[in-house]
């Protein structure tokens, strides 16, 4: 393990950006965004060292959320406000803090805000788990925001080695309602026959906007499989890449995303199916309640090469009440007529005759509502691949839906 | 002693006339059977006494136990002691049956603690898999199923007057025995239940043995009279009452 941090100038952002372009609504791709109401220039640069009560602070933040959990993590590495703080590992899993390394891969679109994060960015985070190793108890990367008007960068790089196994939690926390942008990019290489199970826990101050992405590239036999709980932010958004690469290549991409008040939650997936025989299975669900909007954007896409591959997705949105809004827009692109997609979409309240039929148990309508949206999340939460941290989101999420949370 | 006392009620479905002046009291410890064919508006009586939206009242009253029914919302007229056993029970996935009769309870005032083994108590009494309790609501459960999960939620919820919409559909007749037997327990004792059975068929009131039987169409009640109306009708079937 070595730990080398190299770091950019603290200071104002407004020169630093005057000619990062950052897209508008008219481009298709974030026509039902936020983007416009986000400005980089009006926050500063995180501080690269922060104080060691932010770093405690930050710990105790983990804690609470993975406490719950049996297993003692086999590496852990703290992020606070960009910088990295402590980076723990034992072979067979190496953290490597470096300088930012950008990959250019054919299929990557240009992005804003990926370019914001290469350029703030102070240190890189790279994973790596040896060929053949199996680790058992799970990778911890937890970046917290502890501090109010910063841009946050974390950038993370994941690679397993061929025919090993491991569980990836990341989490993007705060430590307070601070109003900051974080803009997380992780990348994701799964070798031949490796398996990851990659928990992504977005869960950061209401009052701070998120745009991330991960993209994964996945090799012959690999699996990766995604749990992803996009709870915290104001606008938050999340793009979530899988490159299917190798035939027999794996992905499953489960989902739970959860907005109340003025919050945006704003997903997008592309499953991409580039080799034979590959399959993805993803299922989101998302619920706003209050004003808060949701938008899910979902492509499937099979290249000709990709005899025999199967693809199934699946979203389903609750509006919560009159002022919530939802748009579920799923597309599919197939270039190979050997191939079986499925995919499913729905937004809308909650089902009348399910309310009704608690109500004439003489259980209150609200209590109805919230039975049903907690059930309705059972599926996802259900599938976390990591014990404790279901049961920790469970009381965030039923904040959000009761509006509480600020 | 309660009493459901309808009067002249009168209910429209959009713009429909679906009930036209049903009059009807039914007490603890008696069961009424009402009887119509397909399409007379029996169903409708059920959904209007428990307040499903989409049902209009146009007039006249129901109470229970002199509270007004149709002006409170669906869960309050089942905490002020009305139970409707569902035609097609809803399936509510993610939703477990402790948890919706703990939630019920709590809005009671009653001790919700006391669930859990009430259920286990009522699902041996019913011949219902205590397994069923811990899954989700009417997912995956058979027709018969369905109907002894009705029953048990009757049995632990206690109500004073239950409607049991069409009860015996989809019940084989080991689960109708089964059912019909619970009911009559609950039809008897200090806090005996009211029952109001609607059923197209006579085949739930050879086991239920009701006390009086109303004969229903063109939405109200044509004709009251003892169990002898349930051997007319199956000699003359509904073309006696209804042209």
């Amino acid at each position: 393990m070595g730990t080398t941090v190299e770091t950019g100038p603290f200071g104002h952002l407004a020169e630093d950006l005057a000619d990062l372009q950052l897209p508008t609504t008219d481009a298709e791709e974030w026509r039902y965004s936020r983007v416009a109401d986000i400005d980089p220039t009006r926050f500063a640069r995180a501080p690269v060292e922060p104080a060691l009560e932010s770093i405690s602070t930050a710990r105790a933040t983990i804690d609470d959320l993975l406490g719950a959990s049996t297993q003692p993590p086999s590496a852990t590495v703290v992020v606070v406000d960009g910088s990295v703080s402590a980076a723990e590992a034992a072979d067979p899993v190496r953290i490597d803090v470096h300088a930012v390394q950008t990959v250019q891969t054919e299929q990557a679109s240009p992005n804003a805000f990926a370019l914001l994060n290469e350029r703030l960015c102070s240190a890189q985070v790279t994973v790596t788990v040896d060929a053949q190793a199996r680790v058992v108890a799970p990778i911890v990367v937890a970046s917290v925001v502890t501090t109010d008007g910063v841009v946050v960068a974390p950038r993370m790089r994941i690679e397993l080695g061929a025919n090993s196994e491991a569980t990836l939690v990341e989490v993007h926390r705060s430590t307070g309602p601070s109003d900051s942008l974080v803009v997380p990019v992780t990348e994701v290489e799964v070798g031949r026959d490796a398996t990851l199970r990659h928990v992504l826990i977005q869960d950061v101050s209401v009052r701070s906007d998120v745009v991330g992405s991960v993209t994964a590239r996945v090799e012959a036999s690999g699996t990766y499989d995604t749990w992803i709980a996009a709870i915290g932010g104001r606008y938050a958004r999340t793009r979530v890449d899988c490159q299917l690469l190798g035939r027999g290549a794996d992905a499953r991409l489960v989902s739970l995303y959860a907005g109340g008040g003025d919050q945006m939650r704003d997903l997008r997936t592309f499953q991409d199916h580039l080799a034979r025989d590959t399959t993805s299975e993803l299922v989101f669900k998302g619920a706003v309640d209050g004003r808060a909007h949701a938008v899910y954007t979902g492509l499937i896409r099979i290249h000709p090469d990709a005899r025999g591959a199967n693809a199934e997705q699946s979203n389903r949105i609750m509006t919560l009440s009159d002022d919530a809004w939802a748009e579920s827009v799923p597309n599919l692109e197939i270039e190979n007529n050997d191939v079986r997609c499925a995919h499913a979409s729905t937004v809308g309240p909650v089902d009348a005759d399910q309310r009704f039929y608690l109500e004439t148990r003489g259980v209150p309508t609200e209590v109805a509502e919230r039975l049903i949206v907690a059930g309705f999340f059972d599926e996802v939460l259900d599938r976390c691949p990591v014990p404790g941290i279901a049961e920790a989101i469970r009381p965030t999420l039923a904040e959000l839906m009761s509006g509480d949370r600020t | 002693m309660s009493e459901l006392v309808i009067d002249q009620l009168h209910a429209t479905v959009g713009e429909t006339p679906i009930l036209n002046g049903v009059t009807l009291t039914v007490r603890s410890g008696e069961v009424h059977a009402l009887m119509g064919p397909n399409g007379s508006g029996k169903s409708t009586l059920s959904n209007v006494l428990m307040g499903r939206t989409g049902y209009h009242v146009t007039g006249g009253t129901a109470t229970l136990d002199g509270v007004d029914l149709l002006g409170l919302p669906t869960w309050e007229r089942a905490q002020a002691g009305l139970f409707l056993a569902s035609q097609y029970p809803t399936e509510v996935p993610g939703v477990q049956l402790a948890d919706v009769l703990a939630a019920a309870y709590a809005a009671a005032g009653r001790d919700p603690e006391l669930v859990p083994e009430l259920m286990r108590d009522e699902a041996d009494v019913i011949g219902f898999d205590r397994a069923f309790a811990g899954r989700d609501l009417n997912v995956d459960l058979s027709g018969g199923e369905k109907k002894r999960n009705e029953t048990l939620q009757l049995a632990v919820l206690q109500p004073r007057i239950a409607i049991l919409d069409e009860l015996d559909s989809g019940l084989d007749v080991d689960a109708l025995r089964a059912v019909a037997r619970r009911l009559e327990a609950a039809t008897s004792g200090p806090a005996a239940l009211g029952v109001l059975a609607i059923t197209h068929y006579s085949r739930l009131l050879q086991e239920l043995h009701p006390d009086t039987v109303h004969i229903f169409g063109h939405g109200r009640i044509l004709e009251s009279g003892g169990p002898e109306l349930v051997d007319r009708l199956e000699g003359q079937g509904y073309s006696a009452w209804v042209a």
